[in-house]
């Protein structure tokens, strides 16, 4: 990158920049710049509707994200792509709930098998702080017993029918969840603020949902304790030798079951507060264990291997379903937001299969 | 006793490369499909009819037709709900009278209309626009593989019952947004409506399954079979020994099409009678035709029918088993069926990674022996 003709002039300097930059970075600025001279000469970005659309959608993105960070937690560290995780956030909303109201899990099942007419252990519950920390112990023994009775007896399979294990996966856990809470719609409040904020309607007259704003706040912690949880921690830099290769990390002494086990658990704790997040926002309930089909053209957009390509991804989505669906959705009938996230990442993985940030797929015979 | 080879003569290389290559193995074929043709025809009454063998027939010929993209040729495919979706409603338009208007400029159109054609026509091209409509979604996995790809025919699924739900020419802009199938017949005998007769419905699918199963069966075995495969198993390693892999997978893509456009058609005219997208070709039949092959055996035409049969029995069991028998409540029934297919999703893929038609070559291999296993 150096220039050999003496001082390098202004313009070659912002070009070797450019240049220095990954082909997604470019890509992504590249985007960036089409679309504000697109919304500039439009003259849309000086309307409040669009902005309120656009946060809203980036908003949207974030509750995505959250979902799609599970998926690339355990994609890096075993190859499993795991479909799961959407009904691991239903599940694990499903038990805060329970846990929260004090319900007796397996209630229905016990009651038709012995005749009897248990339900709550007690009226009250459990208090906020507990009901997490009991869920989240749920969420590591359902790790353990994941990794333990699934994935170890099959190690060494193509990945497709791990894939397909995790599908399997997924109808275990709804079933399970609904056997053990019942399958009506319950609330979820672990006091998150609700409702339009008031203070954005004054300043800017943007309707802005209070619980996506925390949600945004949530995942930027989140993806920040991740980041130095992995950066910084012996079990992270094991984590990290894992995901770059699993034979030369064994040889080093690392234990794959204990590192998939912590994998899969910290996976079930994203899952838990996406459960929370969703949960909050549109009661726990079957339809909850959906949104992993909202995460998976996130994760197509973003790569698979990629913790910041989840999250840029799910910006992606989340604004352009929204722009979508509010300007050319109801000139094709509505109800957009199904499909064009598909869409949008299908056109995207033409011109590079790997998705933004994900590994260059390297095939050999 | 059974599947003894000895006393086998080959005389020419079409014997020996047949189907059937024992003698027991091919009577028993032919008894079975006899007493399918001939027996159960005069057996059968409106429940068998309605809640098993309809179901199971139709469901084989999806499964089937998923096992071929996604057993022999290695795609995997979570679009099935949509392409079951496409068969249903191209069968619809041309059942009732298919009216096609192209603008041609100035006000011009250039339309083609063709009367209500004859039910088993429909259901023929319900299934070739299905293999259109399939090779189109099928392009994208020129360039993109395993969960990408994946992932990329749920667009299809979503995309596919959106357009079923806000096109209303694609269901004659009726005001419930629903397609009913009318009284159609074949020969005089009433295929589809709410007039028909047990047999007639269950004679017309079979026949569907038994030709279409055959030709499935000697197509994989063929040229084109073993260009899926090879496909399959290494697609590089496929494409430097000289298969085509475009011509491969986009004819995987098509054929599996066809087969779930059939299968589609045959769902929404004959069985169910009416159809509407939203619920009738949601993403769980996409899941439950999945769940068949691979149950019933990933690469098997004979797995396919097990699988079908399998995931189409279970309910009716567990229904009967809790509801009926143990009087349990039925949404506790219905969880615990749910539970149980993940359950033995899993089971089967560490044990038995070939499902059940590997069982049933593993008790062919013990019957060979028996009753003298030395």
């Amino acid at each position: 990158m150096t220039d050999v003709t003496g001082a390098p002039s202004p313009v070659s300097r912002i070009a070797a920049a450019v240049n220095a930059l990954s082909t997604p970075a470019k890509a992504l600025i590249g985007v960036a710049i089409v679309a504000v001279a697109f919304g500039f000469g439009s003259g849309l970005m000086l309307d409040v509707f669009f902005w309120e659309v656009f946060i809203t959608g980036l908003l949207a993105g974030v509750m995505y994200a959250l979902v799609a960070l599970g998926f690339v937690l355990i994609f890096k560290a075993s190859g499993i792509f795991n479909f799961a995780q959407g009904v691991l956030a239903l599940f694990a909303a499903l038990t805060l709930v329970g846990f929260q109201t004090g319900q007796i899990p397996f209630a229905h099942l016990i009651n038709a098998i012995f005749g009897t007419k248990v339900h709550h252990f007690s009226d009250t519950g459990l208090p906020d702080v507990f009901a997490i920390l009991a869920t989240l112990l749920v969420m590591i023994a359902l790790a353990w017993a994941v990794v333990h009775y699934i994935f170890q007896p099959l190690v060494n399979q193509p990945p497709i029918i791990l894939f397909m294990a995790t599908i399997g996966l997924a109808f275990v856990l709804e079933g399970t969840g609904d056997l053990m809470w019942g399958a009506n719609v319950k609330v979820l409040d672990v006091g998150l603020p609700q409702g339009p904020s008031d203070t954005i309607i004054d300043a800017t007259g943007m309707f802005l949902d209070k619980l996506e704003l925390s949600a945004a706040v949530v995942a930027v912690v989140l993806v920040t304790v991740l980041t130095l949880f992995s950066q910084y921690t012996k079990m992270g830099r094991a984590l990290r030798a894992v995901a770059d290769d699993h034979q030369a990390a064994l040889s080093v002494g690392i234990s794959l079951q204990t590192i998939w086990w912590i994998v899969w658990s910290v996976a079930g704790i994203v899952a838990l507060v996406a459960g929370m997040m969703w949960g909050a926002k549109s009661g726990v309930q079957f339809s909850l264990s959906l949104i992993a089909l909202k995460a998976l053209p996130v994760l197509m957009l973003g790569g698979f291997t990629s913790i910041p390509g989840a999250i840029v991804g799910g910006l992606i989505i989340g604004v352009g379903e929204k722009l979508f669906e509010f300007y050319i959705g109801p000139s094709i009938g509505g109800a957009t937001e199904n499909w064009f996230a598909y869409m949008l990442a299908l056109l995207f993985l033409l011109f590079r299969p790997q998705g933004l940030f994900g590994e260059k797929i390297i095939e050999r015979v | 006793m059974f599947y003894r080879e000895a006393g086998e003569f080959k005389t020419s290389y079409a014997a020996d490369h047949a189907t059937f290559p024992i003698g027991f193995d091919f009577w028993r074929f032919w008894v079975v499909v006899g007493i399918a043709f001939l027996v159960v025809p005069f057996l059968i009454n409106d429940y068998w009819e309605k809640a098993i063998l309809l179901p199971f027939l139709i469901y084989a010929l999806a499964a089937i037709g998923l096992n071929i993209l996604t057993g022999y040729c290695g795609q995997v495919s979570l679009g099935t709900g949509g392409f079951l979706a496409v068969g249903a409603y191209a069968c619809y338009k041309f059942m009732t009278g298919m009216d096609i208007h192209i603008p041609i400029g100035g006000g011009e159109y250039w339309s083609l209309i063709l009367p209500p054609l004859n039910i088993a026509l429909c259901v023929l091209l319900g299934g070739l626009t299905t293999a259109f409509v399939g090779v189109l979604f099928g392009l994208p996995s020129l360039r993109i593989k395993g969960f990408y790809l994946a992932v990329a025919t749920l667009a299809a699924q979503f995309f596919l019952v959106w357009l079923f739900n806000k096109w209303e020419w694609t269901y004659n802009y009726s005001a419930t947004g629903q397609i009913t199938a009318g009284e159609r017949d074949l020969f005089g005998i009433l295929i589809t409506g709410p007039n028909t007769e047990p047999w007639a419905t269950y004679l017309f699918c079979l026949t569907f399954l038994f030709i279409f199963g055959w030709a499935a069966r000697n197509l994989v075995r063929g040229r084109i079979g073993r260009q899926w495969m090879a496909i399959r198993d290494m697609d590089i390693a496929a494409e430097i020994i000289g298969v085509n892999p475009m011509a491969a997978k986009l004819s995987a893509f098509a054929v599996s099409s066809f087969y779930i456009g059939m299968a589609g058609a045959l769902y929404f005219a004959v069985w169910n009678g009416a159809a509407e997208p939203t619920e009738s070709f949601a993403i769980d039949k996409s899941f439950d035709v999945l769940f068949m092959i691979i149950i019933g055996g990933l690469g098997s035409i004979t797995g396919s029918l097990i699988g079908a049969a399998f995931i189409v029995l279970l309910p009716v069991v567990f229904k009967n088993l809790f509801v009926g028998v143990l009087g349990w409540p039925t949404d506790i029934a219905e969880h615990l069926q749910i539970m149980t297919v993940g359950l033995l999703i899993i089971l089967f893929l560490i044990k038995e990674p070939h499902g059940i038609a590997s069982l049933w070559g593993t008790m062919k291999e013990k019957l060979r022996l028996w009753p003298f296993p030395y």
